[in-house]
């Protein structure tokens, strides 16, 4: 499986720390390598941004970029996240268990066994996957909300693969993404996703796969023709 | 006026804006707008900070009341002879500062209560202070009226909010919304008038974001007789609220559907009746719609309301608790200033949240 390496999740008792009574500070976790990072309250802009193997737990809400251009490691968000989660993130996992604002995985790629992920427990506003190059995002609806997504989804898409749970309207999908159906190695992705998801909340998804679309570029390179 | 000093030149950077509104009109203290404000520091640089109080003089609620600010004694004894020849002056008196570490040389700034006079009104009383206030920023070189409206007031300049709180002695006013912003100036000078709120009349507006349809709007306004003299894009904002709600009579929420319209794609999804609406309002309001990236918080002495351009590239936060309404660009801050984020939301792009003041009058004021 190569979403989850598993490596992450260990309590590494020996570098762990707890911040309490946070409110809006900014650039928490920013940078950081190892070690565990508990925080409670809602957490300022741009926290976890390039992080590169920490594991960090927010009991509260995170603001606007979270997660911006991580490398590696864990995010759980316990509430809601603000707009640009995952900005060109390249490696590690983000889990949100409510809502997340726009632009959510905006120019998130992939290189070899590096593959972002980002699991959104409710759902998420307009254009999702902005230029998305690779990595996965997940959109799990767990109240099958009838609007799971905002309008214009994955604009200018050209690599890795969206599920979100629900219907979607025709018009919503940008001109550079098609949808599939589910074949058993997104199922396989997808069961993980929510098993770490549940996990993490203390929650029970339904596994309803015929749920999900599957979302995926029609071409690797989009705008290939555009200058010609 | 001076405001291209060297120290005032530009600083590239975003803004921080905070509203906080009782819908029953119980005025309240400093306390909420400034912690919140402050706790979003980071946001501006100290090229600006203002606050817009309403039910800020409740003795004279009937009453015009002006904040003028001038740069020296010659373009205050200007405006004084013109005010005196426009209007009768109930009141007039200095502003009360304070003197802080950070804030020291503000301009003079003084405050005047003013009726008109009834043998030279032409029209209404708003549209003689909306000629009047234009006509002082336009013509009076030194003086800049930061607000002319009933009942409210705004206090604005150099500096980081909290100081220009402390500044403006905002501790000794109370109101039942309060407004606020931190300024982080990318394409405009920072100087004493530039900073938030912009106002005219009543209508008061913060802005983070910039306007690229500023040239556009302008140009609209210009044939309604509002001229835009403030070297800043903020000002259209409050003109054009003013234009569409008092001129117009446009329904607050439709004119924020025409300062930020529904894109031609999702009118072309609308059933008939909308569609035929939001058409017109594109067409003939083409040039009052607002491009670019911002989020506005509009205060009037109707109620409060919050907009974002349609991508939503700028942030914004709206959270209900009791009787209070808060909007502001982050969560923290309304968690900062004592509220509840337990009912926070996140507006769309583009839509229109107001939220009106009920008409009951309670007198007794009561501490956040």
């Amino acid at each position: 499986m190569i979403v989850f390496g598993g490596k992450f999740m260990e309590n590494r008792a020996d570098n762990y720390n707890n911040i309490k009574k946070v409110n809006g500070e900014r650039y928490i976790a920013c940078g950081l390598k190892t070690g565990r990072i508990t925080v409670e309250g809602i957490v300022g802009n741009d926290c976890a941004a390039f992080m590169d193997g920490a594991v960090m737990e927010i009991y509260g809400n995170a603001q606007d970029g979270l997660g911006n251009t991580m490398n590696n490691g864990y995010v759980i968000v316990h509430g809601h996240a603000g707009d640009i989660v995952g900005y060109s993130m390249r490696g590690g996992n983000i889990f949100i268990r409510d809502y997340a604002g726009y632009r959510i995985g905006i120019h998130m790629k992939e290189y070899k066994d590096r593959i972002p992920c980002i699991v959104i427990g409710e759902t998420v506003g307009e254009f999702l996957g902005e230029y998305m190059a690779g990595g996965v995002i997940a959109v799990l609806n767990k109240n099958s909300k009838e609007d799971p997504a905002g309008d214009h989804i994955a604009p200018g898409m050209h690599g890795g693969v969206i599920y979100i749970k629900g219907k979607v309207a025709e018009y919503k999908l940008s001109p550079q993404i098609k949808t599939e159906v589910l074949n058993d190695y997104d199922i396989s992705i997808l069961n993980n996703l929510i098993y770490k998801y549940e996990e993490q909340f203390h929650l029970s998804l339904s596994r309803n796969y015929n749920e999900y679309i599957k979302i995926v570029p029609k071409n690797s390179r989009p705008y290939g023709k555009f200058f010609i | 006026m001076v405001y291209l000093d060297d120290r005032y030149d530009r600083i590239p950077s975003g803004c921080s804006v905070f509203g906080v509104i009782n819908v029953n009109r119980v005025r309240f203290d400093w306390r909420p707008a400034v912690t919140g404000i402050a706790s979003m520091h980071e946001r501006s640089n100290g090229l600006g900070g203002g606050f817009a109080v309403y039910g800020l003089y409740p003795e004279y609620k009937e009453t015009m009341c002006l904040h003028i600010m001038y740069d020296d004694k010659a373009s205050r004894e200007e405006t004084e002879d013109y005010l005196r020849d426009m209007c009768r002056i109930i009141y007039e008196g200095k502003l009360p500062v304070r003197r802080t570490v950070s804030i020291f040389n503000g301009p003079e700034i003084k405050r005047y209560f003013v009726e008109p006079i009834h043998d030279i009104l032409v029209s209404s009383e708003e549209e003689y202070f909306r000629c009047l206030t234009m006509e002082i920023n336009r013509s009076i070189n030194g003086a800049f009226v930061l607000s002319c409206g009933k009942d409210m007031g705004i206090f604005k300049g150099v500096g980081y909010p909290e100081d220009i709180a402390e500044y403006f002695r905002l501790d000794e006013y109370k109101g039942y919304i309060w407004t606020a912003h931190g300024r982080f100036p990318t394409n405009t000078p920072g100087w004493w008038g530039g900073a938030h709120p912009f106002g005219i009349l009543d209508v008061s507006v913060v802005h983070n974001g910039e306007l690229s349809s500023y040239g556009a709007n302008r140009k609209f306004l210009r044939g309604y007789g509002y001229k835009c003299v403030l070297q800043t894009d903020t000002e259209v904002i409050a003109y054009l609220y003013d234009l569409l709600v008092k001129k117009h009579r446009l329904p607050e929420e439709i004119a924020m559907k025409v300062m930020s319209p529904p894109l031609w794609d999702e009118i072309e999804r609308m059933d008939e009746q909308e569609r035929v609406l939001y058409t017109s309002l594109r067409v003939i309001y083409a040039r009052a719609a607002l491009n670019g990236p911002f989020s506005v918080i509009i205060a009037t002495t109707k109620g409060m309301a919050v907009l974002c351009d349609r991508l939503k590239l700028r942030p914004m936060v709206t959270a209900k608790d009791g009787e209070y309404f808060i909007a502001s660009s982050e969560e923290s801050a309304i968690a900062a200033s004592g509220f509840s984020t337990a009912n926070c939301y996140m507006p769309r792009g583009g839509e229109p949240v107001f939220v009106p003041l009920n008409e009951e009058y309670v007198e007794e004021s009561v501490a956040v």
